[in-house]
């Protein structure tokens, strides 16, 4: 990873009349990195991606990209930025083809005939490039969204739930396009999501924000360790299993119960010797499910949102 | 700037909407002229009845300068429809259709994006005008002929030589295109402040049916404050069509629509400029 930064964003705030989308958020994205940037819906990650692209202007707070203020030098950051900004919309009564000339027209560079083909052929559009946009379906007008991102070559690509409404082949052949972005065109991705596993996927560096505010931030790897579990164990018999925990080497791994969900704070070889341990004191397990820390505190502050 | 107006322009007439206007004209148009051609003598009679017992009238007084004359007259008040369903759907008509994000995140400024939408609408007042003359004019002196324009004002009846009515017409056609630009720039300001085309069309026509009205009563109230109103100004066309021309209250009519389409447009950059795009 670079140690340039491509994105910095310095004490962001957005306020709505009374409400508050953005609440003080920091973050720093470097050259190289596809970045995930995670939340629930309502979370603001399409808010603060409005501010990144100058189209919502920050209550207060800083953003620099390229390493200068988005204020002063717009125009020529935002020459430098491919997006997709929530769901892409398009000129619907034009081809496919038309609205990328004339997007590429917008972005300052010259953009043959050719480039435009061999984009279409990209995201599997080539065969559809005389269509009207009316006519495509949701899948086919995220991949001309896609299309028109990086229609002028941009070296900071942002991606705002890119593989909404796409079918599980689509997700995927999305995610192997990021992946060949990053690794093959050495593109900086700032890539928003509300599904952890997708960004799990894809991302080395990763942030969760709720409510506007940053929750965690980190390496993707070691946020999402696969050793750190919270395990649920299902078992029938409360008390006997409380006595039993509480009276052993388990008290400290112990987490919360229910009258027949308990919950371990666990490292991945300790579930099959916990399992084992039940076992062999005449509990009965009827299931045993694993998930990694950031995963429930994810779906948890999902859960809130809904 | 001038890829923008390209874009704009490309966009505005890959739009079916855009032609309405041009059809409405090239539909009514015709038929004014049919109705000329099948009852035009009784509204010559019906306008010099008064002065028939004093004067013997001589020559083609229906012709194709009477014929546009009453056209321009008539037909005024009703293109402001046809421009605001085009101009009220420059801004408001990206927000609908969400293309809003596509342009602004591109490296254009907004002053750049008001400014090229906003040359388009008048480009296309422009034109929707010359179709006009063009059908009302051009077809009417091929259909009717050329002739002395017999001109009907509230103090007199003045007619023009036939030599001495183009020059008039082109003036006429000129400040028409001035008041449809006070038009087009207010529909424009509506449409940046709403996400839909129809709150502009409609707006922009509430506004005009009101000062209209308000003209049209005889109140002291209403009254005082008809020369603040931008449709007092839009007919003033008509002071071409006058013997002398009264210069001076041309030029300030010119003047207080320049002065619209400044404000109007003004206001348009700076909202456009402060809004956030959350279509």
């Amino acid at each position: 990873m670079s140690s340039e930064k491509i994105i910095e964003i310095n004490s962001l705030t957005k306020d709505f009349k009374k409400l508050r989308a953005v609440n003080n958020l920091n973050l720093s994205v470097y050259k190289g990195d596809v970045f995930g940037f995670l939340g629930p819906n309502g979370a603001g990650k399409s808010t603060t991606i409005r501010m990144l692209l100058s189209l919502v202007r920050q209550t207060s707070g800083t953003i620099n990209l390229f390493g200068k203020p988005l204020d002063s030098d717009r125009k020529n950051i935002l020459s430098r930025i491919g997006a997709i900004v929530e769901k892409p919309d398009f000129y619907g009564y034009l081809t496919a083809y038309k609205n990328l000339e004339i997007l590429g027209k917008l972005s300052g560079k010259e953009i043959t005939q050719k480039q435009i083909m061999q984009i279409l052929e990209l995201v599997g559009l080539d065969n559809r490039f005389d269509s009207k946009v009316k006519t495509f379906s949701h899948g086919m007008k995220q991949r001309l969204g896609l299309a028109q991102s990086l229609l002028h070559d941009p070296e900071l690509i942002i991606l705002d739930e890119p593989t909404t409404g796409l079918d599980p082949q689509g997700m995927k052949e999305i995610r192997d396009l990021i992946l060949h972005l990053s690794k093959e065109k050495e593109k900086t991705i700032f890539l928003s999501s509300h599904i952890l596993h997708e960004v799990e996927l894809v991302a080395n560096r990763m942030i969760i924000i709720n409510k506007g505010t940053t929750k965690v931030e980190g390496n993707v790897k070691d946020l999402l360790d696969a050793k750190k579990l919270k395990v649920t164990f299902e078992i029938d018999d409360e008390q006997k299993v409380k006595d039993l925990i509480l009276n052993s080497g388990w008290k400290d791994k112990f987490e919360m119960n229910t009258k027949t969900v308990f919950v371990f704070s666990l490292e991945g070889e300790e579930v099959p010797q916990l399992n084992k341990y039940l076992v062999e004191n005449n509990i009965s397990v009827s299931a045993v499910i694993p998930k990694r820390s950031l995963e429930d505190y994810f779906l948890k502050i999902t859960d809130e949102a809904k | 700037m001038l890829t923008l107006i390209q874009i704009e322009l490309y966009k505005i007439f890959r739009k079916w909407r855009t032609y309405i206007g041009f059809i409405a004209i090239g539909v009514l148009v015709p038929l004014i002229h049919l109705a000329f051609l099948l009852t035009g003598e009784s509204t010559i009679d019906f306008m010099t009845r008064n002065i028939q017992q004093s004067f013997i009238f001589v020559g083609n007084l229906l012709n194709g300068y009477f014929v546009s004359y009453l056209i321009l007259n008539s037909i005024t008040v009703h293109i402001p429809f046809l421009i605001a369903l085009v101009a009220g759907d420059l801004l408001a008509g990206e927000a609908t259709a969400g293309t809003y994000r596509m342009i602004i995140t591109r490296p254009v400024t907004r002053t750049q994006i008001i400014i090229s939408k906003f040359i388009a609408g008048i480009i296309y007042t422009n034109l929707l005008i010359i179709w006009l003359a063009l059908i009302s004019l051009v077809v009417g002196v091929l259909i009717f002929g050329t002739g002395e324009l017999l001109v009907s004002s509230s103090h007199a009846i003045i007619i023009f030589e036939r030599t001495d009515i183009l020059w008039r017409f082109f003036i006429a056609y000129g400040f028409a295109v001035l008041g449809m630009s006070v038009v087009c720039s207010l529909a424009f300001l509506f449409s940046s402040l709403v996400e839909n085309a129809i709150g502009p069309i409609v707006s922009t026509m509430a506004i005009i049916i009101i000062f209209i009205v308000i003209s049209a009563i005889n109140i002291d109230f209403f009254q005082s404050i008809k020369p603040y109103l931008f449709t007092e100004y839009i007919l003033s066309w008509r002071l071409i069509f006058d013997d002398p021309v009264d210069l001076t209250e041309l030029l300030k009519a010119v003047a207080i629509l320049l002065a619209h389409i400044v404000f109007f447009f003004s206001l348009t950059l700076f909202l456009f400029k402060r809004k956030d795009i959350l279509s």
